[in-house]
């Protein structure tokens, strides 16, 4: 059954693309193996018509470019052709080199969201004349994380330009909140995926970490339905947002102690008392506190105060759990 | 292989005369199966689908017409098909973002030779590619270790490292043989065999502190296997002591990035957990790091050595502990 289907669909891909003439649906029904054939009965119509309307689909979804119109004034129905120009890929040549980086980039979608569309841009490549040697690569792995159910339909409704709406589940509230958005793209950012958009109950530009969505999102409305602005770059938005502006941190270590601050940090030279002066430099200085607190009685915060709070804050926390275990 | 749908079927049988048209001398059908990512039977009946389709009329000189020289596959008469359907958009954001990512990445390919693939591709996508892309990927892009790395690797000899390790605070120096580098959650790793372990390990690059390529060959001893990655770089340790901790609403990601054996959810909002480890003090390093956003419920040791710490560190800062615990959060 799905034999017969894949060679049916594939015979009226050759069948439109030999014409330059639009092909009424009877015409098609006539010539191409596998139609309902036309006894005059209103059952095989029916059936006919369904057949034809789910082919229809299905060769719009592959992407196959199917142009409905009438070659002259005197047709009396539509009829349908494939265009040779927009059906067919370009004229592509690669170098043995520019071929290797394509499967080697191709390979950052393996087991990951776009794995499907990565292996039939491939095939499509290799169809065009490009070879491609994955087996010549380096034992190189890129993976992206593939568990993130929202990625899906947050980056359908990107492509598509829909509206879409979804639970979101901040960490410091208690229950989540119904967002509305014009979903501009999914990013990866270091490890993470997030979703940048207009957020339209806020007006502005924000972005939302997949993880933190709750069930599934739904997109809403017509395709096309907005644009993003043309200048924008989905990972610097979300670094500008995720990252923040950098702060300076100076403190004290024990000689000695205090390895990984030092891996990251500019000497200031000795204290008085012996102590190493160092000058840190961070986008999250509350995750530097966390780690400041870790090293215990081995580094003190010399500045900023809020940051000398912050690890003493923790410090006090971290001193009463002996009390109560 | 898995079986397909048709659509995905119809895909690849209207690639697949482009494909032997643009090799004239002939393909063979093992080789084939392979760039298409399917079974050789799966292969072998979709050549024989191909025999039954052509132009309208359908007669002899109209059909897709294949011929068969041992087990090499060539195509005669194309009916037309002679290049592959154009990009689709989800297609074209594949190879464009991937693309982009590597571009990011100097020292795994030849930049050049990247960005003028790119630019190849970008071309033949057509208006695939024109929109702004709906999805970016930004990795973690640690240059000079990477290309260094991957140098012993393509050379297949062992490598000196210097290794930052965060759960005793200290640099360590060894020699290992590289197996594969990887790119896990946005942050790459060398997997290799450490001869001073005598075992496989993860080396994370952010943590290499220098490397160089030795000399000697790369030879990881036979029991040295890739390790399954599948449920996160961090593998749990069944038969480790239970360290149990509650952790409190902001701290719940602890459940979701290290192996926990238990989680239960808290009248508070956060959740109890149990961790297994061995290395006692990357738990007091990992609690000690939540800043009291997890505590310690076994062993108690352990808690008390980690308030001990505390209340160490307080005295530094001229702060009473007894004092500071009933004032502000």
């Amino acid at each position: 059954m799905a034999a017969k289907r894949a060679e049916r669909l594939v015979n009226l891909v050759i069948a439109l693309l030999s014409t330059r003439q639009y092909v009424t649906a009877a015409r098609i029904r006539s010539t191409v193996p596998g139609y309902e054939a036309d006894d005059g009965s209103e059952r095989a119509d029916e059936a006919f018509k369904r057949m034809f309307e789910r082919d229809k689909a299905e060769l719009r979804e592959m992407g196959v470019p199917l142009e409905t119109g009438r070659t002259s004034a005197f047709d009396t129905e539509d009829g349908y052709r494939i265009a040779r120009a927009d059906y067919e890929l370009p004229e592509i040549r690669l170098t043995g080199e520019e071929a290797a980086a394509v499967g080697l980039a191709l390979r950052l979608w393996e087991s990951a969201q776009l794995a499907g569309a990565a292996h039939s841009a491939l095939v499509k490549l290799k169809a065009a004349g490009v070879e491609v040697d994955s087996s010549r690569a380096i034992p190189l792995q890129p993976r992206l994380d593939a568990g993130e159910p929202a990625f899906e339909p947050c980056y359908a409704a990107a492509r598509d330009r829909r509206a879409l709406e979804f639970d979101y589940q901040r960490p410091d509230e208690d229950v989540p909140t119904r967002r509305h958005v014009q979903p501009w793209g999914v990013v990866a950012w270091h490890g993470r995926w997030y979703l940048v958009g207009l957020d339209l109950d806020r007006g502005a530009e924000r972005v939302f970490r997949l993880s933190r969505v709750v069930g599934s999102p739904k997109a809403s409305g017509p395709s096309g339905a907005f644009e993003p602005p043309s200048d924008v770059d989905l990972a610097d938005v979300v670094a500008g947002q995720v990252g923040g502006e950098e702060h300076l941190i100076v403190v004290r270590a024990r000689p000695g102690t205090a390895v990984g601050l030092r891996r990251f940090a500019t000497p200031l030279g000795g204290s008085d008392d012996g102590d190493d002066r160092l000058e840190l430099r961070t986008t999250e200085p509350w995750r530097l506190a966390d780690q400041i607190a870790a090293y215990g009685a081995d580094v003190v915060v010399e500045a900023p105060a809020a940051v000398r709070d912050a690890v003493i804050s923790r410090l006090t926390r971290l001193a009463a759990m002996g009390e109560t275990a | 292989m898995t079986p397909t749908s048709t659509p995905d079927r119809v895909t690849r049988l209207l690639a697949l005369v482009p494909y032997l048209t643009a090799r004239p001398e002939g393909v063979r059908v093992t080789e084939a199966a392979r760039d298409f990512g399917v079974g050789e039977r799966q292969l072998r009946s979709d050549l024989e689908l191909l025999w039954m389709c052509g132009l309208p009329g359908y007669g002899p000189g109209d059909l897709i017409d294949l011929s068969f020289e041992g087990d090499r596959v060539r195509v005669t008469f194309t009916a037309g098909m002679g290049r592959p359907l154009r990009l689709t958009t989800d297609e074209a954001v594949a190879l464009v973002v991937a693309l982009r990512t590597l571009l990011e990445l100097p020292g795994l390919a030849e930049r050049e030779a990247v960005s003028r693939a790119l630019a190849k591709v970008s071309a033949a996508a057509g208006h695939a590619a024109d929109r702004v892309t709906p999805v970016a990927v930004s990795v973690d892009a640690r240059e000079e270790a990477l290309a260094v790395v991957k140098e012993g690797l393509e050379r297949k000899r062992a490598l000196h490292l210097h290794y930052y390790v965060p759960t005793r605070d200290e640099r360590t120096q060894r020699t290992v043989d590289p197996m594969r580098l990887l790119l896990v959650d946005g942050k790459w790793y060398l997997e290799a065999w450490c001869r001073r372990a005598e075992g496989v390990r993860l080396f994370r690059l952010d943590r290499v502190d220098d490397v160089v390529v030795l000399e000697e060959p790369a030879a990881p001893p036979p029991q040295a296997h890739e390790r399954d990655l599948d449920n996160g770089v961090y593998q749990p340790e069944p038969d480790s002591p239970a360290v149990r901790l509650r952790l409190s609403r902001s701290a719940r990601w602890v459940a979701d990035y290290y192996p926990v054996d238990s989680v239960a959810p808290l009248e508070d909002g956060g959740l109890g957990v149990t961790v297994r480890t061995a290395d006692l003090a990357w738990a007091r390093r990992l609690v000690a790091s939540l800043g009291g956003e997890a505590r310690v419920e076994e062993p108690a040791v352990l808690a008390a050595e980690i308030a001990a710490d505390a209340r160490a560190a307080l005295s530094r800062y001229g702060v009473d502990p007894q004092q500071a615990s009933s004032s502000d959060r």
